[in-house]
């Protein structure tokens, strides 16, 4: 094997590779070539980095050097000077990576500085497509250990102490899943990977298979010599080409090592698995909509009891797990239970990745461990709200989740935390919202989702989010009565309580958090006709500020006459009458016009 | 078979451990509303009408689908779980025309059935609500998805007992709608017009195409075998006036409640006015009608002279799959032990 000098680390992330990373690939290897350093220098292309909103990103070993927004003009700057002369191109790195002229490896970031990599290991590091990367990086020792060492009751007991809850939403201690499903009677048995990621913006399962498949392959397989089973079915979302094409490959290369397959390490053990790509509905994330879809049916929930781990993928037992949290295990077999269960918080150890979106300056993936305050994610790590403007609050959870607010800023997230607040983990998605954003609108978008994802099978799903995202309409087009709100509350309490899955049982969260912490804005839309952040068009005014001229030119076009002043004064609008076609405002020659 | 106790509305009754909430307060008389469920089909858990309390459980539990355990206690008619049911009726009649004057399912639906016993007069939301054509391709039966609920049960039963699959739902959230595949048309698809999908639509969604007008309460049910095969279904035929207007199947122990193209939808010969109600004879080249004693009178004698002419070995017989076991039976003992001939045959040997 060949040893390197020096590493080009260019991330193959959707993010970056949206934006012609893939070129960038290219451009560096043909130039290494072309100055004859192809002995000493290695390019990789790696899974997604998180700090999306600095792709593409390249970064270069053993400095670290962490640069951002790289152009394919760029490249050959970075060859010439840093790989050639050893120079640091400064100009081209991410601008946190220096600070008073001294320049920081990626470690010293701020954004990944406060991050603790667990589940997001290898992304960014190894080469998806190199099964002999994950390897170097211990890979598959959580396997041969298990195999060599443990019986499969040793194994579960440490995934049980490990405290491991799902990633994929609802926080289900993952040891007490798999002693369900090794419980459950039956000579056949699936173990079931969760890869339809579908919250909307939440992106971590994504990376985990674009960037480390073989954990999840790892994983999966300790499931099966944990709860006796020898097929795995990995679901994923068929609009995640990149990912599916890398475990393909992962999958293959593991099958040659004979990690996958008929005796695997030679121990006697079998165990294979599948790819079968998502049907394209959120729904078909619920694991017993996920079953029905892999059995060739309509991705339809089934009622629970009974449960996958007894009647699961054909009516036999089946073991669900999230990406996430199958990404997890190879570690914990590896370093141990004490190691794991020091990170995090009691009740919910290890870390949890995070989709920053929204109203902030850092938008991407961060791993930080559970108990983590909302307040260090927000601001140390994402870097705080952009131009200035006032935090609101911040959404995890998704649609299913619920809006947390400033005076919550110091609660340490974990799972329970969350529920306490009328919000949830969900798989992660954080949104952040400032003094922009109405709350009702917010209530509204995700209304519109959950209505649109609806699967139709109950009817309080499929019927109730109707109308609550209608009234939520007619609110935020002015139409609201007060009495909206009371029928809101109603619905929702219903929906919630008889639903068949947890999307119904869930979709109502949205109205209800914001109604809870924000329900002054609720009746200020209803009672005042007025939104308080300025979002619902319907609901503002036109005003005549000081700037006008009493040129009369609005007067003249307005088609309700409602604008009165005399030459030369300012003028003002009656609102009683106003129809708000605008017309005034396009007239005004000197923006004396405004909404408000 | 092991037994576990349970308390329903604060009494305590012992049944059998494989029981579902629904059917231990079924034994004890206390009525849950359904939609969606049916015992002859997998539990689909669908029109949640059917929710009761579960002590210990975070939301209302399918009492359809939930198995009983020892100590349950559980709360059938609690403020919590009437509220609900009002409120899903509530949702269902918003998207529903107003029809229960001129639907010829009132009476017999469901829905409003159980809109008076929960006093839901009116909806309480407005706001969209379906607009499908009537799928009326089919000779003996519409499909009128504006009164659709989505309980499923049409496409159940034709999955699960009659397996022809020719019908499914289409689109999802609220636009789901039952359907032929690629909305062909129920005339276009696999569908062999069992109509067992008909007779188990809770409301005026999937009705027979019907010749003549009549209220169900008009009628009176009258309990038969169904006379077009050996297969001996049981059914219900309604009847008004002395006249039969429509057939619903009932559970017998050859039909399960299901019944075919012909049990179901072929009734109309009954009251044809081209049907033979008297024996007709042939006198002078005319036929004419007679009495059945004149007819067998008849027959009785032309046998007794052609066999004592020509022997029994001239005869042969031809029975009907439409007659029963037991009249095919007795038809072959005629012509053997009373005629004398062994050539009697059946037409649904061939
Ligand atoms: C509407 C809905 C969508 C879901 N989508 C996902 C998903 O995309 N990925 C996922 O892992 N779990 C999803 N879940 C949760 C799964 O049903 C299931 O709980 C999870 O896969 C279990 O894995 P875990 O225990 O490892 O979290 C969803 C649940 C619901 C109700
Ligand atoms: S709650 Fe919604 S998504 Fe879930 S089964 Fe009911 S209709 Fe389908
Ligand atoms: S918005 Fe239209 S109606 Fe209102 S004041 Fe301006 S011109 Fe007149
Ligand atoms: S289907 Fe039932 S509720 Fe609907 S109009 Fe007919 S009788 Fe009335
Ligand atoms: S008539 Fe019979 S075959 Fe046709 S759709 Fe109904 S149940 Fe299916
Ligand atoms: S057509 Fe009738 S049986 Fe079929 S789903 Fe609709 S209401 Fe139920
Ligand atoms: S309903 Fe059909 S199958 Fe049943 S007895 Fe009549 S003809 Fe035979």
């Amino acid at each position: 094997m060949n040893i390197y000098r020096s590493h080009v680390l260019i991330c193959g992330g959707t993010g970056c590779t949206s934006s012609k990373s893939d070129k960038l690939q290219k451009e560096f290897q043909n130039l290494i070539q072309k100055k004859d350093l192809d002995k000493e220098v290695k390019v990789v292309r790696t899974g997604c980095f998180g700090l999306c909103e600095a792709g593409p990103i390249v970064i270069v070993y053993p400095e670290g050097s962490f640069y951002s927004q790289i152009k394919l003009e760029d490249v050959e700057e970075i060859v010439e000077e840093h790989l050639l002369k050893g120079v640091v191109v400064k100009r081209l790195l991410y601008k946190g990576a220096i600070s008073e002229e001294a320049i920081k490896s990626i470690y010293e970031v701020d954004f990944y500085k406060k991050q603790e990599r667990i589940a997001l290991k290898n992304c960014g590091v190894i080469s998806p497509e190199d099964i002999y990367e994950y390897i170097a990086f211990d890979g598959y020792m959580g396997l041969a250990k298990a195999l060599t060492e443990m019986s499969p009751e040793e194994v579960i007991k440490v995934v049980t102490e490990s405290g491991l809850r799902g990633r994929g939403g609802a926080g289900f201690p993952t040891g007490l899943k798999w002693n369900f499903a090794a419980k459950a009677t039956g000579n056949e048995k699936y173990v079931l990977c969760n890869a339809d990621e579908g919250d909307p913006g939440a992106f971590m399962d994504r990376s985990i298979l674009e960037g480390d498949p073989h954990s999840v392959i790892e994983a999966m397989s300790l499931a099966g010599y944990a709860i006796g089973s020898n097929q795995g079915y990995v679901y994923v979302r068929a609009e995640y080409p990149i990912a599916v094409q890398r475990l393909q490959i992962a999958i293959n290369q593991a099958r040659e090592k004979g990690l996958l397959g008929k005796n695997i390490l030679g121990t006697g053990f079998d165990f294979d698995m599948e790819i079968r790509l998502g049907a394209g509905a959120f729904v078909c994330g619920e694991e017993t909509a996920l079953i029905a879809s892999i059995e060739g049916e309509r991705g339809m929930p089934r009622n629970k009891p009974p449960f996958p781990a007894n009647k699961g993928l054909w009516q036999k037992p089946s073991l669900i797990n999230n990406v996430e949290t199958y990404a997890n295990i190879p570690q914990i077999m590896l370093k141990g239970v004490d190691w794991f269960k020091s990170i995090g918080t009691e009740k919910s150890s290890g870390t949890k990745v995070f989709a920053l979106g929204g109203k902030i300056e850092n938008t991407g993936l961060v791993e930080i461990p559970m108990g983590t305050p909302l307040r260090k994610v927000i601001y140390d790590i994402g870097g705080g709200i952009p131009n200035g403007k006032e935090f609101k609050a911040v959404q995890t959870g998704g649609p299913s989740g619920g809006c947390i607010t400033a005076d919550h800023l110091d609660t340490p997230i974990d799972f329970d935390s969350l529920v306490a607040l009328g919000s949830m983990m969900g798989s992660g998605g954080m949104i952040v919202m400032d003094e922009d954003n109405c709350m009702v609108d917010i209530a509204r978008f995700f209304l519109d989702f959950t209505v649109e994802e609806s699967c139709g099978k109950c009817n309080p799903c499929r019927e109730g989010t109707q109308r609550m995202l209608e009234i939520l309409e007619r609110i935020t087009e002015g139409k609201g009565e007060v009495e909206d709100i009371d029928k809101l509350e109603r619905l929702a309490k219903t929906i919630k309580d008889t639903s068949l899955c947890g999307l119904g049982q869930t979709a109502p969260n949205p109205v209800l958090s914001t109604l809870k912490y924000f329900r002054h804005e609720y009746e200020a839309h209803v009672i005042d006709k007025t939104c308080p952040a300025g979002q619902c068009k319907a609901l503002l005014d036109y005003f005549i500020t000081d700037k006008c001229k009493g040129c009369t030119k609005c007067a003249r076009v307005c088609p309700s006459s409602c604008i009165t002043g005399k030459v030369k004064e300012i003028h003002s609008i009656n609102n009683k009458l106003c129809i708000k076609c605008g017309a005034c405002m396009e007239a005004c020659p000197f923006d004396a016009i405004i909404l408000k | 078979m092991d037994t576990v106790i349970i308390k329903i509305n604060d009494e305590r009754v012992e049944v059998p451990n494989d029981f579902t909430i629904l059917q231990a307060a079924k034994k004890m008389g206390i009525d849950i509303p359904t939609l969606c469920y049916d015992e002859r089909l997998e539990s689909h858990a669908a029109c949640r009408m059917c929710v009761v309390e579960v002590e210990g459980a975070r939301n209302l539990q399918t009492s359809c689908s939930l198995k009983v355990a020892d100590g349950m206690e559980i709360k059938t008619h609690s403020e919590r779980v009437i509220q609900a049911r009002k409120d899903i009726l509530d949702l269902l009649w918003a998207n529903h025309p107003n029809d229960c004057l001129t639907c010829e399912k009132s009476g017999e639906c469901k829905l409003q059935e159980y809109c008076y016993k929960y006093d839901v007069k009116e909806t309480t939301f407005e706001g969209k609500r379906k607009n499908y054509e009537i799928d009326d391709s089919s000779p003996f039966f519409y499909n009128n998805q504006n009164k659709c609920i989505n309980c499923g049960k049409c496409v159940r039963v034709c999955s699960e007992l009659q397996h022809t699959n020719a019908i499914g739902f289409s689109e999802r959230g609220f636009n789901t709608h039952v359907s032929t595949p690629f909305e062909i048309g129920i005339d276009n698809s696999v569908c062999v017009s069992c109509g067992n999908c008909v007779s188990v639509c809770p409301v005026g969604a999937l009705m027979p195409k019907s010749k003549e007008k009549f209220r169900l309460w008009e009628t009176k049910k009258v309990r038969t075998t169904c006379s077009y095969c050996g297969v001996g279904c049981q059914m219900d035929l309604l009847v008004k006036d002395n006249k039969v207007v429509g057939v619903q199947p009932a559970n017998g122990p050859s039909n399960n409640g299901l019944l075919c193209v012909k049990g179901k939808f072929g009734f109309n010969f009954i009251n044809h006015p081209d049907r033979l109600n008297k024996p007709l004879i042939k006198k002078d080249g005319q036929f004419v009608e007679s009495s059945w004693e004149e007819a067998y009178g008849l027959i009785v004698e032309k046998v007794n002279n052609i066999k004592s002419e020509k022997g029994s070995e001239v005869f042969a017989g031809f029975t009907s799959a439409r007659c029963t076991n037991e009249e095919n039976y007795l038809f072959q003992k005629l012509f053997r032990a009373g005629i004398g001939t062994n050539s009697v045959d059946h037409c649904a040997r061939l």
